[in-house]
């Protein structure tokens, strides 16, 4: 009889590190973004005050301009070390509609039992969908940036206004993943511990 | 015996200065950046963030200048394309625009030129024009289409005689305004000291007399109501640059 092998981490080191400056340099853009967003809104509402970051548009500007080569440079790490390593072919391949359907149906019925260190075809979807979406947002901040140098860039995206409203519909949804994960990680309080100390990944089959 | 005018001290405006940072602190206080403890980091104080975020923009420059090509053209559009009604934008309202007399009115040049002659309208309404209908882009985050013709900045630049290895040039404006953008830009094609809008003279509101126009920069840059033009190698600043908004500004 062979002895088990010892058990991965649930979330290797540098995947908790890019994590949380990740979730550091997303913070700084939402609350910059809504504070420039406020000086010219393009939809009828403004976000509150409270929420802005920066003081004034020549403040939010100097943090979204400064944070964006943080989330630039943790994103880019992040994709790198995601295809070198394997997590994103083991971790993040693409579920079956069915399997979608089926964790999802259970999910909802709070059925869905969550190992760590493995996801679940929600979490798939969740998470490579919200990948997808901030590289969309920061393809659309670099068009509406650079709408000259990167005209074709931002020509890509139905021009200047166009691109600009993508950017702030990316904004919606990062948002929207950030309400259901977050409320996700609460309902599994010990997903929170394996993002920050080290934990162990559960056993492949389910016991 | 007489009161002797005095200057004021520092100690007399002291308690409503105080007043004032209070007040800016508290506004503050109730926002995310006082969660994050980064109240007040908004350029306007002297605090080790508020340095790493100019840093950040100085480094922004950089990247900007690195990206710039002169060859690049900004989009152009049919005339079916210009906004209306034109937005009015300017650092006042409307019912502040200022009025010179075009007849009086003169340009002046300065710097690292051979001719400092000043420019009359007369004058310049004789050199070669050049018509374009560009995109606007306010850092707001709005923008419009609209059309200008002047005449090209880099045909004016080697008309009196400036250093085109100089970094800067520079645009003051009789209504209080200023900004300088670098010589690269200001010798790309689409750069332009425009005397019309649309297909007429400029109005008092659009800039009138001239106004520079250049469509590969945000619209702070587009600076109207110019009374003079100076080449330097001198950092000039701007309204505002002075104040944060970053100095490159290219779109």
């Amino acid at each position: 009889m062979s002895q088990p092998r010892p058990r991965r981490p649930a979330h290797p080191v540098p995947i908790r590190i890019m994590h949380w400056i990740g979730v550091y340099a997303i913070g700084c853009m939402m609350f910059s973004g809504w504070e420039i967003y406020n000086a010219s809104p393009s939809l009828p509402f403004l976000f509150p005050r409270w929420a802005g970051l920066g003081g004034w548009l020549g403040g939010a500007l100097a943090w979204h301009l400064s944070a964006m080569w943080l989330l630039f440079v943790d994103g880019l790490a992040y994709i790198a070390y995601g295809i070198a390593s394997g997590h994103f072919r083991r971790e993040l391949h693409p579920p079956t509609p069915a399997a979608v359907a089926h964790d999802l149906g259970a999910a909802l019925r709070l059925r869905l039992p969550h190992r760590a260190g493995h996801y679940n075809a929600v979490q798939r979807l969740l998470y490579a969908g919200v990948i997808l979406i901030i590289t969309l947002a920061v393809a659309t901040g670099l068009a509406i940036w650079k709408p000259v140098q990167f005209g074709w860039l931002t020509g890509l995206f139905g021009g200047y206004p166009i691109a600009r409203g993508i950017h702030l519909a990316m904004m919606g949804l990062i948002a929207g993943f950030i309400i259901i994960h977050v409320t996700l990680v609460a309902f599994y309080p010990r997903t929170l511990v394996s993002m920050v100390a080290n934990t162990k990944a559960d056993p492949e089959t389910a016991p | 015996m007489t009161n002797k005018p005095v200057a004021v001290r520092p100690s007399d405006v002291k308690p409503e200065f105080d007043r004032m940072r209070r007040r800016g602190l508290l506004r503050g206080g109730f926002s995310l950046g006082a969660l994050t403890l980064l109240t007040g980091c908004d350029l306007s104080t002297h605090s080790g963030v508020d340095a790493a975020l100019e840093a950040m923009l100085r480094f922004d420059d950089r990247i900007q200048e690195a990206l710039f090509s002169k060859s690049r053209l900004a989009e152009t559009y049919p005339a079916s394309a210009i906004t209306k009604p034109f937005r009015f934008n300017a650092y006042y309202p409307d019912w502040q625009v200022r009025v010179v007399d075009p007849a009086t009115w003169q340009l002046g040049v300065s710097g690292l030129v051979q001719q400092t002659k000043p420019w009359t309208l007369a004058n310049l309404r004789t050199l070669p024009q050049q018509s374009q209908i560009t995109r606007h882009i306010c850092i707001e985050g709005w923008s419009q289409i609209g059309q200008w013709s002047g005449i090209p900045l880099h045909s004016f630049l080697k008309r009196i005689g400036a250093d085109p290895r100089a970094k800067y040039v520079n645009f003051t404006c009789f209504d209080g305004y200023s900004t300088s953008i670098d010589m690269p830009s200001a010798l790309q094609s689409q750069t332009i000291l425009a005397l019309d809008f649309e297909t007429k003279p400029l109005t008092p509101e659009w800039g009138a007399p001239l106004r520079l126009r250049i469509p590969t920069k945000l619209g702070y840059k587009s600076a109207k109501n110019l009374q003079s033009i100076a080449v330097t190698n001198t950092y000039p600043g701007g309204y505002w640059e002075n104040q944060g908004y970053d100095w490159f500004a290219g779109a």
